[in-house]
């Protein structure tokens, strides 16, 4: 596995010696992603999957005819180091453009310095909303791009009465469920059907929870758990309901944060039916998809899979492509307004449009867990356009994200302002 | 007069730290010299910050014999009790700046909803936390990072020293001291926006027309300034009859306790002495850093803390100074990506994988081969049995 | 004989598509039943599958359950080109060996291309399940039996009553144990279908003292209520109770309740008020009042008092009004079930079923927390040893176990039977950290004998070197620990009591270590000298002791079983280069709280931290992270009563 990773390296290395086919100055890529630390578990995927484009990109020719290279740092997980590495990517390398984040605290963290120094990220990973910044691109999924259409299968395909909202303690999980919370009272679920609870990072004692879960049943409802799990926590949440015997007929699970990398550690012959919701699962079955893991393998290693961030880095990384050679230049206020209405065929299918609001639109899909850790695509909607402010919560319902025709990331349509221009954070 | 006499390091250390600052200044893009980043002077500063926090967790330490895990526990509640009005304030200004194209002027609780809502939207809430109360102002904020520390600190070594809990075993009460609080902080319900933490704090409230090229050199400048202070502080204190004491209590507890001396009161005091010193030295850090949460006082941070002291040399101030310095400096250069990589011919050393391992190493050796630190190398000087 | 039979009736079959093509309606081929359907056939959804499956339950056709069946596994291909329907099973990527729908007939093996398969999703396929349950309760195999019952007590529906009382009449159950289930079954559904009171009353109290999520699951919705309001009580409303302004419910809940049944109209809200403003703006006024005035609420409802004078804006309701429809009404909570003697007899069997579960719910809890701390036990002794015997906190102890995991994943790789390689990763493990406790001791620890302190830097320093030496090697990604297959599941008392193998396995490995080393320590050589170190070394040395060698092996001892533990903590958890520090700080904890260099010690420390963190679970259940941070300050709070542990060192050895 470590060779894996080594031979990656060495083709960041090659990346910066020089290129065959693209000559000039290069065009620095920075990459912010944690190599080590908590995070580092999910997040060195993206970076080898960056520099896998890259390579790619430089023998088909670079871009502009200049030659990309790969500034590679490594926050460690340590939220203000993102700060402080967005900065020195910007000020120091002078990197035209930044790949990069995992948690949403990470990217709030290098927020400020972005809109300080007009930068351009790529954020990869699906998210809470609520946010819509000039300077970033959200590649990943809005709540109404993954957790609404999931939510819906649970109410309509399943007949879920009661919910178990089960997520680590952290922002991702809390907006979620806060969403979700009042998306199912407005579908008539009692707010005593709604059971939340929260763990933190890393939690390994699942035991008491998925008792209180399968207890939840009691009452005759159906019971459906909603997972906002994040990382290596799930291992042990997993074993723990497959020892107490919760098959996925009794009790569905749906994960908006387990996907092929995350079952790689585990033994799913025991999780077969749950669910996971995504934009992108390794099995979508059409020929670019095959194409794309089959270089991946080639690239990482045989026994390694992809995901959806991955996905999400994919059409990102190749749309600021087609938008720097459409502006002509990477300076990053063209490359924005070139990037409004930029298509790019998805891995499963169908287009994926950058909007105004800077998310894409993609399509839903739902997957069933299988015996071999990949997923058995059971749903897949048309492209959802994700929205920056969800409607679902009655202060976010009456803001919009415009940055072509309005300028604004948070305009209030109702009094028809725009209430800031730089985000919070 | 004598006192300088006696400590001859303090006058080279604080020159040297006033040349630094000039240089840095100098040749910072903010000083017009292009030479040393913005990002760099931020670090530069962070680092006088951290050198401070050192210097604290020395005294505790190197002088005293107290190996506190916990002050880092300190230095980030001295960030969170700034950032309060940092956000605070910053907020109020966008909501009241959005509030001017209204017809209708905010009421009180509308203002307080729509500050709340800014702030704690991203913890699913919208009230103000009662915590929160003195957060408008500026002035009572900068008490609260003295006296929430210090009374912490106060509390928990009373309660500690009290029951003579000493060694290992208190080492292992600050750890779990540190630890407890940053678990609570990383609730969301704890009313300090959990695992996010207070952030953009870079932005300073009123300040907003200064580039952050100007604000790193003021903020580089103010660290300065608190480090300069912090050593003349400590140096005097060691010079006093009050220093010997804390010495002695260092080298053998139970016979000062047996001279009649109170041990446990002056345990306490320079516990929370130093516990004040890492809550100033936070809340100049976190600004530059732009971000605090609750993984900054996560156990490792004190533990790095310890190591850095260690390496530089306990039982000297500048020796502290180096060791955070140099260390913190090193990591942050290592893990940057700037370091070539290492061929080996069959192997290469990336440093972002391989600087743990080194410092982890490293620190090995020097607490087997050179106890006294950097700075013993720097004296030239080994003294001996000075080991406890 | 049977190939035939069967060829013939291929025959027949050929000959009526041949002859009658027209012929084939809706009645006898399944193909045009489902082509009837196609559209909901291909894509089913649980919304719109309910009629096609009743339409193909009613068709009669003897084909049906196979169909039925076929589609639940996800067997059923649609040809794309002529939207035909065919049971087909996937030979491999691209090649799929197909069978006619009616007939079953081989059509032999053919390319994917046209053919997209129907996947049926878990709601479509749970209401296939129920459809099949008529056909197979009297099924020949045992598993297609037990499955119909699943299927019931997963989707019940009224017919399911009729089937399963047929059923049961037309043959009694060869299995007991099936006998049995479909008996009970039996009672629930009467709970909840049957016609007359006496029949389900019988029923409920059938149940008294049953533990199962079942039994509950059939009773409490019986006992479902609906708040409402009305003049008087009505008279043949099921009431579940009155409630009283003040003692049941708030002013405004029960204002809500009067707007929510139109009785009353709703407050102006402050929104409301804000909105009517706004339209109404005049100059650089409204209501008279000035707009830069108009930043509190006072004003603002001074403002929309006077638009509502001039009849602009609806009045807002007046206290005394509200407070006369409040007083002119009553409020109850009234069952939905309408049959009083029904919800009494579920109430009374509930309330003692409840209390049942209760002491179920706490033996639960109690077997949580032995489990967990045996966790803590088997983690924490290895450094309750070295810290007793050396004085020596070892902070890379958590990476030791650490090791230990990576250990187990690693033979794992090597040995794929779960069993053999489980009996060879134990003592591998043992081995593999006992070198490196030993090592580490020879290399670093011997030196710093006198610096207690300084020994917790050192390790720390190999702590970190070896957190970061495990990611170089194995990647920052979680390895697979998988059990055994024997080891899977859980032991299942009752709905409410159960706990996993797993569980139950590592406590057993935490009482053997227990036992070893309590017969390590009182009844061997070794254990002597490690008790005379122990209590005073140098004592022990001038009794012609080697210190020397019983701090290595003691070091040695203490670092294998934390490779032990580390492969126990890698079966139920997780294996990464981090999971060391989940355990390390607990396992401070457990010795800090036990007391140092007594066996007993740490377990008492284990089993009260274990204890404590499952006990303020119960109490906080949402919030798991809150319970970490109050079981440290318990700890803290702990020290001051008994500063060195539970079960302290007496003599000299106390003295630090």
């Amino acid at each position: 596995m470590k060779i894996n990773r080594f031979m990656g390296a060495v083709a960041a290395v090659a990346l910066s010696a020089g290129m065959a086919s693209a000559e000039g100055e290069p065009i620095k890529i920075g990459v912010l992603h944690s190599l080590s630390g908590t995070m580092a578990i999910s997040e060195t995927t993206l970076k080898d999957t960056m520099l896998m484009l890259i390579e790619k990109q430089n023998a088909a020719g670079g871009v502009l005819g200049r030659p990309l290279e790969a500034v590679v740092v490594d926050p460690a997980s340590d939220w203000p180091l993102f700060a402080e590495k967005a900065r020195e990517l910007l000020t120091v390398e002078n990197v035209d453009v930044i790949f990069g984040s995992w948690t949403s605290v990470s990217r709030k963290s290098a927020l400020p310095v972005l809109e300080e120094l007009n930068g351009l990220m790529f954020y990869p990973v699906q998210y809470e909303g609520e946010e819509s910044s000039k300077n970033v691109f959200y590649t990943g999924a809005a709540p109404n791009q993954q957790a609404i259409p999931a939510t819906d299968y649970f109410l309509d395909e399943l007949g879920i009465e009661k919910f178990a909202l089960l997520g680590t303690d952290y922002v991702y999980p809390r907006t979620t469920n806060k969403i979700l919370e009042q998306y199912l009272k407005d579908k008539g679920i009692a707010a005593e059907d709604i059971f939340v609870n929260y763990t933190p990072f890393g939690h390994s004692d699942w035991s008491k929870i998925v008792a209180d879960v399968v207890a939840l049943g009691a009452d005759g409802k159906r019971v459906g758990v909603i997972s906002t799990i994040n990382g290596d926590a799930n291992i042990g949440f997993y074993k723990e309901l497959a020892a107490a015997g919760v098959s996925a007929e009794d009790i569905p699970v749906v994960a908006f944060s387990v996907g092929e990398e995350e079952l790689s550690g585990l033994d799913t012959t025991n999780l077969v039916g749950h669910l996971a919701a995504w934009n992108y699962f390794q099995s979508a079955d059409t020929e670019v998809n095959a194409e794309f893991v089959k270089e991946w393998k080639a690239f990482a290693g045989e026994e390694r899979v992809t995901n959806d961030p991955m996905e999400a880095h994919y059409i990102g990384f190749n749309m600021w492509v087609n938008a720097v050679e459409a502006a002509g230049t990477t300076d990053v206020d063209a490359v924005r307004t070139a990037m409004y209405g930029q298509e790019f065929p998805n891995l499963t299918g169908g287009t994926a449009v950058m909007l105004p609001n800077h998310h894409l639109s993609k399509p839903v899909l739902i997957g069933e867990i299988q015996a071999d850790g990949q997923f058995d695509i059971i749903s897949q909607t048309e492209e959802v356009p994700g929205d920056a402010w969800t409607d679902f919560l009655p202060e976010s319902a009456v803001l919009t994200s415009d940055w072509k025709d309005l300028g604004c990331g948070m305009y209030n349509t109702e009094t028809e302002t725009c209430v800031q221009l730089k985000s919070n954070y | 007069m004598d006192f300088i006499k006696r400590t001859p390091s303090l006058p080279a250390v604080l020159f040297l730290l006033f040349l630094f600052t000039l240089i840095v200044s100098v040749f910072s893009t903010g000083g017009g010299g292009d030479l040393i980043s913005t990002s760099m002077v931020k670090t530069l500063g962070k680092t006088l910050c951290l050198c401070l926090a050192a210097i604290a967790l020395d005294l505790v330490w190197g002088y005293c014999g107290i190996l506190s895990l916990g002050h880092m526990a300190f230095f980030a509640l001295g960030g969170y009790l700034i950032g309060m009005w940092l956000m605070f304030e910053r907020t109020k200004n966008i909501v009241m700046e959005a509030a001017t194209s209204q017809p209708l002027p905010l009421t009180p609780q509308e203002l307080s909803d729509a500050i709340g809502n800014q702030i704690f939207g991203v913890v699913g809430g919208s009230d103000i936390p009662a915590i929160w109360f003195f957060a408008d102002s500026l002035v009572v904020q900068l008490i609260l990072v003295v006296a929430v520390p210090g009374l912490l600190a106060l509390v928990f070594g009373w309660l500690a020293f009290r029951s003579r809990v000493t060694g290992v075993y208190l080492s292992i009460l600050t750890q779990a001291m540190t630890l407890a609080l940053s678990l609570y902080l990383f609730q969301n319900d704890s009313g300090l926006r959990g695992n996010n933490g207070l952030s953009g704090l870079q932005n300073i409230p009123g300040l907003g027309h200064v580039p952050q090229s100007i604000l790193s050199l003021w903020f580089l400048w103010a660290s300065a300034l608190a480090l300069g202070l912090g050593y003349l502080l400590a140096s005097r204190i060691m010079d006093l009859k009050f220093g010997s004491v804390i010495r002695g209590i260092r080298d053998d507890e139970a016979r000062l306790r047996f001279l009649g001396y109170e041990v446990e009161h002056y345990k306490l005091l320079v516990f929370t002495l130093t516990a004040v010193m890492a809550a100033i030295a936070g809340a100049l850090y976190y600004p530059q850093a732009g971000i605090v949460n609750p993984a900054e006082m996560a156990p490792i941070a004190s533990i790095y803390l310890a190591v850095w002291v260690a390496i530089g040399g306990r039982g000297r101030l500048y020796g502290a100074v180096i060791g955070a310095a140099a260390v913190s400096l090193a990591s942050t250069w290592f893990t940057g990506g700037q370091a070539p990589d290492l061929p080996l011919g069959f192997y290469t050393i990336q440093w972002v994988d391989w600087w743990q391992v080194l410092l982890g190493l490293g620190f090995v050796l020097v607490t087997l081969f050179a106890p006294q630190g950097l700075a013993g190398l720097v004296d030239g000087i080994f003294r001996k049995g000075d080991s406890k | 004989m049977r190939i035939f039979r069967t060829c013939a009736l291929l025959c027949v079959a050929c000959l009526f598509m041949f002859l009658l093509p027209v012929a084939s309606s809706a009645q006898d081929s399944m193909q045009a039943l489902m082509q009837q359907y196609s559209k909901d056939i291909a894509k089913p959804s649980a919304r719109t599958i309910g009629p096609v499956i009743e339409a193909l339950s009613a068709s009669g056709l003897p084909q049906t359950r196979e169909m039925l069946r076929r589609w639940q596994d996800k067997e059923i291909y649609q040809n794309k080109d002529t939207g035909d329907f065919v049971f087909a099973n996937e030979v491999d990527r691209d090649t799929l060996h197909v069978f006619d729908i009616d007939t079953g007939a081989d059509q032999g093996e053919v390319a994917d291309d046209p053919f997209s398969q129907i996947k049926p999703n878990a709601g479509v396929r749970r209401a296939i399940g129920a459809a099949l349950v008529p056909f197979q309760l009297n099924d020949d195999s045992a598993r297609i039996r037990a499955d119909a019952l699943t299927s019931i007590e997963r989707a019940s529906e009224p017919m399911h009553l009729e089937a399963l009382r047929a059923a049961m009449q037309a043959q009694p159950d060869p299995d007991p144990a099936l006998a049995a289930r479909k008996e009970r079954l039996e009672r629930l559904l009467t709970i909840q279908y049957a016609e007359t009171t006496e029949e389900r009353v019988a029923a409920i109290e059938s149940f008294a003292g049953s533990l199962d999520v079942s039994t509950r699951g059939a009773l409490n919705p019986l006992l479902a209520t609906k708040r409402q309001v009305a003049e008087t009580l009505p008279e043949e409303a099921n009431i579940a109770k009155e409630l009283r302004i003040g003692r049941d419910l708030t002013h405004d809940e029960a204002y809500a309740l009067l707007v929510g049944a139109g009785i009353a109209t709703a407050d102006i809200s402050p929104a409301q008020v804000k909105e009517a403003l706004l339209a109404n703006i005049e100059g650089a006024a409204v209501g008279g009042v000035a707009l830069h005035a108009l930043n509190t609420d006072e004003a603002r409802d001074r403002a929309y008092a006077a638009l509502a004078a001039k009849g602009i804006v609806p009045t807002d309701v007046s206290e005394e009004g509200k407070q006369a429809l409040l007083d002119g009404h009553v409020y109850f909570d009234a069952y939905t079930e309408a049959d009083a003697a029904v919800t009494a007899a579920a109430v009374k069997t509930l309330k003692d079923i409840e209390t049942k579960v209760m002491v179920g719910r706490l033996f639960d809890l109690t077997l949580d927390g032995l489990s967990l701390a045996s966790i803590y036990f088997l983690a924490a002794i290895g450094l309750a040893i070295t810290f007793g015997v050396m004085g020596v906190i070892n902070m890379a102890h958590g990476e030791f176990i650490m090791m230990g995991a990576y250990t187990g994943y690693v033979v794992q790789q090597i040995i794929p039977d779960y069993t053999l390689s489980l009996i060879v990763a134990l003592p591998l493990a043992f081995a593999v950290t006992f070198a490196a406790g030993v090592a580490m001791e020879r290399l670093v620890i011997r030196w710093l004998y006198h610096r207690p302190l300084e020994t917790l830097l050192a390790t720390f320093g190999i702590s970190i070197a070896l957190q970061q030496l495990a990611k170089n090697i194995f990647g920052t990604q979680a390895r697979p620990l998988t059990s055994p297959a024997w080891l899977d599941g859980a032991w299942v008392l009752n709905d409410v009591v159960s706990i996993s193998y797993i569980r139950i396995a590592i406590f057993v490995l935490g009482m053997v270590f227990l036992g070893l080393l309590l017969f390590v320590l009182k009844k061997t050589r070794l254990g002597l000298e490690v008790r005379a170190v122990s209590q005073n070394p140098k004592m022990a040395a001038s009794m012609g002791i080697n210190p020397d060698r019983v701090n290595m092996l003691t070091f040695g001892l203490g670092s294998g079983i934390a490779g032990i533990a580390g492969v126990a903590i890698g079966l139920f958890a997780k294996v990464t280069s981090e999971l060391g520090q989940d355990y390390i700080v607990e396992s401070f904890m457990t010795v800090v709280i036990g007391g140092v260099g007594n066996v007993w010690g740490t377990l008492a420390g284990a089993t009260v931290i274990g204890f404590a963190q499952k006990g303020i679970e119960w109490f906080n259940p949402s919030n798991t992270l809150a319970a970490q941070t109050y079981m440290i300050l318990l700890v803290i709070l702990f020290i001051q009563f008994r500063p060195r542990g539970i079960i302290a060192l007496k003599g000299r050895a106390a003295g630090n």
